[in-house]
């Protein structure tokens, strides 16, 4: 087995509502390896966005350890995790969640703002995502402007852009017809098996689950493929 | 600068309401320029007597008290002065009180021998005005604006003035001339002047005789003119009408400071303005981060710090106030020309506007600062999920 870039052990996550505590998570533990194509799936409420999160270094969990791209997550600061983000993981969202004021190419520009590139260089490197995920003729059209295929391919450059080790991807075709959402599948797959992108991706739609390597199923906060544990 | 074109365009987002934004805080902004600079005016007078080569000796308590005719001579003996005329309110209007009318009561050869620099006047006019008691020197504006003409009887009514002879308001004049100003600017305040004699004045009026309102001087050497100014006032000293000698440009800011406490009237509106442009400007910008609340999720999402989002928030606001400040102020700017013609006697600067920058700056930290700290504290996932 090739190295984990995600390993979580015994993770726990629970969100506290009112009086309630509601155990989201249960002394999870997975391993993915380096260049994993994951799909994540399983019923409303059985705790993989919440897992995702995790993974993304967008939640903490509540007990437990989770390292991605050798990296403690549990152990950073709110400041820690968004520089570790910036760094390592690109997201990608069902509802893309790009900026309606800006070009697609400013969009994907976004994430270098961060880091210390010069403007052409940064455009430059927006232009080449866009070339990757065969949109960069529609680089001037503001996301309003683009079908939902698009905007996702949109998502997807801005995701990319800054190298990051692991793609998120949150339900990246929930919001596609058929078509689109097999060119946007594609993409990603291209960009896990050409690029060695590591890849998680929840999603509802066993359709899209084939197109990853390999697929983990949760229900109740626990995973139900007994492959997916670390041995 | 790289944050600009992201700034920029997020401050664009609803176009309309960034307009009326920008408008609102400019025209607060011109409303600002103008008032701080007639404030500054009368908070920064022109820096004592010295300098100026014009006098204005007054009442030392009140420019509504008189002063006897008599100190004339005195005045003029002070060495240094080289001109001396005198000025008596007489408050007069034609017809109705709505025409207003500044009639001045003059001794022509001191009058305009003081004011040789300033009027136009022909030497036919000036001959005729001598040789008639009632004549009357009237401004080509006021000629214009009532239809009148040399020859023409024109009746003032005085708001203060009784006759000696019958006890009445109204004085009848012979316009025999009329008189221009040489400087466009003096021109609107001139615009209401009707010169008529001292003689006639001073002998008809059944109370008052021999008091004028005060002595105007004109002094041979501006530089001394601090120490003239002294010397006139220590001449009474200790009188029963001890005077005040100042700079005539001073003198137009304290007769115009009669009217209240202008500092006082400037900052109460300024007060009131800037305070419902904070809530204003400050529901505008709460209302901006609501919209945008997953937006800023995204960036947060991407890597930016909970200092850089309190950053954009406060750039954005810095942005909009300080734009419209530097329009607002620029506009108050090319508006002082209009305003020194309206206050005469007010040197404008516009070292006054400069406040108004750091006004700007204040402004949009204040109403920046809730939003910004509202974005840094929101929580990814919760702001991502109003999307899902």
């Amino acid at each position: 087995m090739s190295e984990a870039i995600v390993s979580l052990r015994n993770v726990t996550k629970r969100y506290v509502r009112g009086k309630q505590s509601v155990h989201v998570l249960e002394n999870l533990n997975l391993d993915i390896p380096k260049g994993d194509f994951v799909a994540l799936m399983g019923p409303s409420g059985s705790g993989k966005t919440t897992l995702l999160n995790l993974i993304g270094g967008l939640d903490t969990p509540t007990s437990g350890e989770i390292t991605v791209a050798g990296q403690r997550l549990d152990q950073l600061s709110s400041g820690g995790l968004s520089h570790w983000r910036a760094n390592h993981v690109g997201f990608v969202f069902q509802f893309y969640n790009l900026m309606p004021m800006l070009t697609a190419q400013r969009n994907v520009e976004l994430p270098l703002l961060l880091t210390k590139l010069s403007g052409a260089q940064r455009k430059a490197n927006a232009l080449a995502a866009l070339t990757l995920v065969g949109i960069a003729d529609r680089a001037k059209h503001k996301p309003n402007e683009l079908s939902g295929g698009q905007a996702q391919r949109v998502a997807i450059a801005r995701a990319l852009v800054a190298d990051p080790t692991l793609l998120v991807c949150d339900e990246p075709t929930g919001d596609l017809d058929r078509k689109s959402a097999d060119d946007v599948l594609h993409l990603l797959q291209m960009l896990n098996r050409e690029h060695g992108k590591s890849i998680v991706m929840v999603t509802h739609d066993p359709k899209a689950a084939e197109f990853a390597g390999r697929q983990l199923h949760m229900d109740k906060g626990a995973l139900l493929e007994a492959g997916a544990l670390a041995a | 600068m790289k944050y600009f074109p992201l700034i920029w365009a997020t401050l664009w987002r609803k176009k309309t309401r960034t307009i009326f934004t920008l408008l609102s805080v400019i025209i607060a902004f011109l409303l600002f320029g103008l008032l701080e600079t007639v404030d500054y005016a009368f908070s920064h007078p022109s820096g004592g007597v010295t300098g100026a080569d014009k006098l204005i000796t007054t009442n030392k308590y009140s420019i509504t008290l008189s002063l006897p005719f008599s100190d004339l001579q005195q005045i003029r003996s002070v060495p240094g002065v080289v001109a001396v005329t005198w000025f008596t309110w007489f408050g007069g209007y034609y017809q109705e009180s709505k025409n207003f009318v500044f009639a001045i009561p003059i001794d022509s050869d001191t009058y305009f021998d003081y004011h040789k620099d300033e009027f136009i006047v022909s030497d036919a006019a000036l001959k005729d005005y001598a040789s008639t008691r009632t004549g009357a020197l009237v401004n080509v504006a006021l000629m214009k604006k009532y239809g009148w003409k040399v020859g023409d009887k024109v009746p003032l009514h005085s708001t203060i003035w009784t006759q000696k002879k019958d006890g009445s308001l109204d004085w009848t004049f012979d316009i025999v001339g009329t008189f221009d100003v040489k400087d466009a600017t003096q021109a609107s305040a001139q615009s209401s002047t009707l010169l008529f004699h001292y003689e006639l004045f001073d002998e008809g009026r059944s109370f008052g005789k021999g008091n004028v309102s005060w002595f105007q001087e004109r002094v041979s050497d501006s530089a001394k003119s601090a120490a003239i100014a002294g010397q006139i006032d220590a001449l009474f000293a200790n009188s029963s009408d001890e005077t005040k000698t100042q700079p005539a440009n001073d003198f137009a800011l304290t007769f115009l400071k009669q009217l209240g406490d202008i500092g006082f009237v400037v900052h109460a509106i300024l007060g009131a303005v800037f305070f419902t442009l904070l809530f204003l400007t400050g529901n505008t910008m709460m209302q901006s981060v609501r919209e945008r609340i997953p937006e800023l999720a995204v960036l947060k999402t991407l890597g930016f710090t909970d200092g850089k989002v309190v950053g954009l928030v406060i750039a954005e606001s810095l942005l909009l106030c300080v734009i419209a400040a530097l329009i607002g102020l620029g506009l108050s700017y090319a508006a002082l020309p209009v305003v020194k013609i309206g206050l005469q006697g007010v040197q404008l600067s516009p070292a006054a506007l400069i406040p108004g920058i750091g006004v700007a700056v204040i402004l949009a930290l204040i109403v920046g600062t809730p939003p910004a700290l509202r974005a840094s504290r929101l929580n990814i996932i919760d702001a991502l999920a109003d999307r899902r």
